[in-house]
This record gives structure tokens, C-alpha cells and sequence, in this order.
């Protein structure tokens, strides 16, 4: 540290460093820690197969994921719809 | 129903056997009878700080492997009426405790009628610790505002998730709380250690209370009196609110927040 950053204090926040660290890291652990269920694949498949019935989607649009938020699994199935006006 | 909390941290020396001392006696001043249990077979601690060194005989391994009974094993507190000690061996290692062992006893004090079974685990995830938190309907996961504590308390919560009897058998889960210590407020402010909203925000876990930094806590352990019974303390009042929202009462944070010491003190000095 200089003389100059002692007296007018422009050290760098290190609590913020570690924040950003420790938030990217326990993210990692914790879905390292979950085994990713065998069926995801299958049940996005199934889905495309379904809703492309319906409506004209592709692989792409569908993003099946399986996560955990607080004491409950949450199965996460966004499906990105077609522009209606094309 | 007897409620069993294990005090855990995967990480050593974060103050798991302070606070189990400091919880225990609140508990007990409380009027609920409370009984204190060392998990660290082989390195026993929680009898200094709670000053029943010299009156331990029996110890759980002996009552596990039928050597004694509770009643001759269980110390009674010198200062509270409803708390007692049941401490460690020194001379054996963690593989001294079964799993059967440790429920035939929890069960028994369960029969004697006590309101709270506070463990005191040992550092680190392997069988001590593991052993601590199985039977556990709550855990107080205790954390110091530093990167490798939080890392191993996300780590501990996984295992309380995974291996206690209540996740193995697919029950109401654990119920978790937070309690941040050695928290150094003036660190915070200069943007030096984690905020105690950090180390929530990072663990998700609710906060049940944040304990200050203190040369008291040595103080305490130095006479083996739990730092909950100092006079005119931070630390104490810190825990004593912790008690206090365990219990469901409203207490707001306190010790959180630096104060700047005025003109004349930081001119002149002074603690
Ligand atoms: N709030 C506090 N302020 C200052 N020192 C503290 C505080 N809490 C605990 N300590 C000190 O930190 C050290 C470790 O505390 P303690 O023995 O309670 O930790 P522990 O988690 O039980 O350790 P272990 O993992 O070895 O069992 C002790 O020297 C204790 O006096
Ligand atoms: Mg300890």
C-alpha cells in the first residue's frame, strides 16, 4: 500500500472479492453434489415430441434442468414459444 | 418430545463448543432441562468451558458400552439448576461410537424427561461429526465471516441433508439456523470480512443471531463459566438473543454495526 492510497484510502475491498469467490464456488459444490437424474434427456425429448404437436418448436427451445432452492428440488422446464406473427 | 440440536460447522475452532456452552445454559435459564453433550471423543472441551472438568468420572463411550448408566455419567452444572454435562472420552477415538449407541442414549434422556439435547460435534464431516448430527431435529450451523468457513458450513449443511436420520428416512427436513461469530463490525464497515448479509445471502440459511468478536470469550473459558453469564458483556446479551429467537421471541440484530468512536477518543486513544 502507498503513502497515497494510506491517506486518501482506496484499498481494495477484499469482503468483495471473497463474496464473488465464495458464490461461484458454492454453486459448483452444490450441483457437483447432485447427480443429474438419467431421465432429463429422455423427458426433454418427450416434451419437444409433445408440444411440437401443438406449436412449432424446436430442440433449442426447450431447456428441461433440474435444480434445488432451499429445502425443495425444483424441476425447471422453460420452453421458448414461437413469434406468433411469423 | 425431547428436541436434539446439534451445533456444527465443518470447520474447526469457528466456536461450536462456546456456543454450545452459552446455548445450553440460556436453554436451561429458561427453565427447560437441558442436557449438553461433547462429540469430540478424544479431544473433550466442552467440560473446561463448562468448569465440570474435575468432577468427570463416566463419559458417553462408558455409557454407550454399558460401563455406567446416564445418571452416574450426567454432570450436574454448578450454576444452573436444569443443565447437565455429559462429556467426551479422552482416551478413545470416534470409531467408539455406533449409531445404536448413541440412540439408546439420546432415547434414554429423551425417558428422563429432558426438554433439550444439545451436541456438540467435532470439526471436520467425517464419523464424529456425522455421528453429532444424525439424530438432529435442528442444527445451529455456526460460521465466522471468512471464506474457508463458509465453503466447509455449505458443506456440513449438504451432509445435514443428506445423512441425518430425518433426510435418510424421508422425514420433515432439519431444521437449519445460521449464527455467524467472531464477527468484527469495524472489519465489515472498512470492507475487510464478509457482512454477517453475506454470509446469508451466501449459505441461505435463517439467521438465528450474530456474535461479536470478544476478548470476553476468553475471559470466560479462562474461569470455565459459559461466556453467557458475563455482566455488562456483548457477547453474553449476543446470546442471550440467540436463546431468546430460538424460542420464537422477536429480537432484533445487535452488535452489527460499527459505531465510530467520537473526536476526543480517537484522538486520545483508549480501547
Ligand atoms: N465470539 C468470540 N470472540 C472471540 N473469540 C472467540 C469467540 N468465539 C470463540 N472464540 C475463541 O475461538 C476458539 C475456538 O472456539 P471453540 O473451542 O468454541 O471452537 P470449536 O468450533 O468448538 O473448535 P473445535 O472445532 O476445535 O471443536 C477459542 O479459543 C475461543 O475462545
Ligand atoms: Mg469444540
Amino acid at each position: 500500500m502507498s503513502l497515497l492510497t494510506y491517506f486518501f484510502g482506496s484499498k481494495p475491498k477484499t469482503a468483495s472479492v471473497a463474496k464473488e469467490r465464495l458464490s461461484l464456488l458454492i454453486a459448483h459444490e452444490r450441483s457437483a453434489n447432485q447427480p443429474t437424474p438419467d431421465f432429463l434427456p429422455a423427458l426433454q425429448r418427450e416434451l419437444i415430441e409433445v408440444i411440437s404437436k401443438y406449436v412449432n418448436v424446436s430442440a433449442d427451445d426447450i431447456q428441461v434442468q433440474l435444480g434445488k432452492r432451499d429445502n425443495y428440488e425444483i424441476l425447471e422446464v422453460d420452453i421458448t414459444l414461437p413469434d406468433q406473427s411469423k | 418430545m425431547a428436541r436434539v440440536i446439534v451445533v456444527t460447522s465443518g470447520k474447526g475452532g469457528v466456536g461450536k463448543t462456546t456456543t454450545s456452552a452459552s446455548f445450553s445454559t440460556g436453554l436451561a435459564l429458561r427453565g427447560f432441562k437441558t442436557a449438553v453433550i461433547d462429540f469430540d471423543v478424544g479431544l473433550r472441551n466442552l467440560d473446561l468451558i463448562m468448569g465440570c472438568e474435575r468432577r468427570v468420572v463416566y463419559d458417553l463411550v462408558n455409557v454407550i458400552n454399558g460401563e455406567a448408566n446416564l445418571n452416574q455419567a450426567l454432570i450436574k452444572d454448578k450454576h444452573c439448576e436444569n443443565l447437565f454435562v455429559l462429556p467426551a472420552s479422552q482416551t478413545r477415538d470416534k470409531d467408539a461410537l455406533s449409531e445404536e449407541g448413541v440412540e439408546k442414549v439420546l432415547k434414554e434422556l429423551e425417558h428422563m424427561g429432558f426438554d433439550y439435547i444439545v451436541c456438540d460435534s467435532p470439526a471436520g464431516i467425517e464419523r464424529g461429526a456425522v455421528m453429532a448430527l444424525t439424530f438432529a431435529d435442528e442444527a445451529i450451523v455456526v460460521s465466522n465471516p471468512e471464506v474457508s468457513s463458509v465453503r466447509d458450513s455449505d458443506r456440513i449443511l449438504g451432509i445435514l441433508q443428506s445423512k441425518s436420520r430425518r433426510a435418510v428416512e424421508g422425514r420433515e427436513a432439519v431444521k437449519e439456523h445460521l449464527l455467524i461469530t467472531r464477527y468484527a463490525p469495524k472489519r465489515v464497515e472498512e470492507g475487510e470480512m464478509l457482512s454477517y448479509k453475506d454470509v446469508h445471502e451466501l449459505l441461505r440459511v435463517p439467521l438465528l443471531g450474530v456474535i461479536p468478536e470478544s476478548d470476553d470469550v476468553l475471559q470466560a473459558s479462562n474461569q470455565g463459566s459459559p461466556a453467557i453469564h458475563l455482566k455488562d458483556s456483548d457477547v453474553a446479551t449476543a446470546y442471550q438473543d440467540v436463546v431468546a429467537r430460538f424460542l420464537d421471541e422477536d429480537r432484533p440484530l445487535r452488535f452489527v454495526n460499527y459505531e465510530k468512536p467520537g473526536l476526543l477518543k480517537r484522538i486520545f486513544g483508549g480501547k
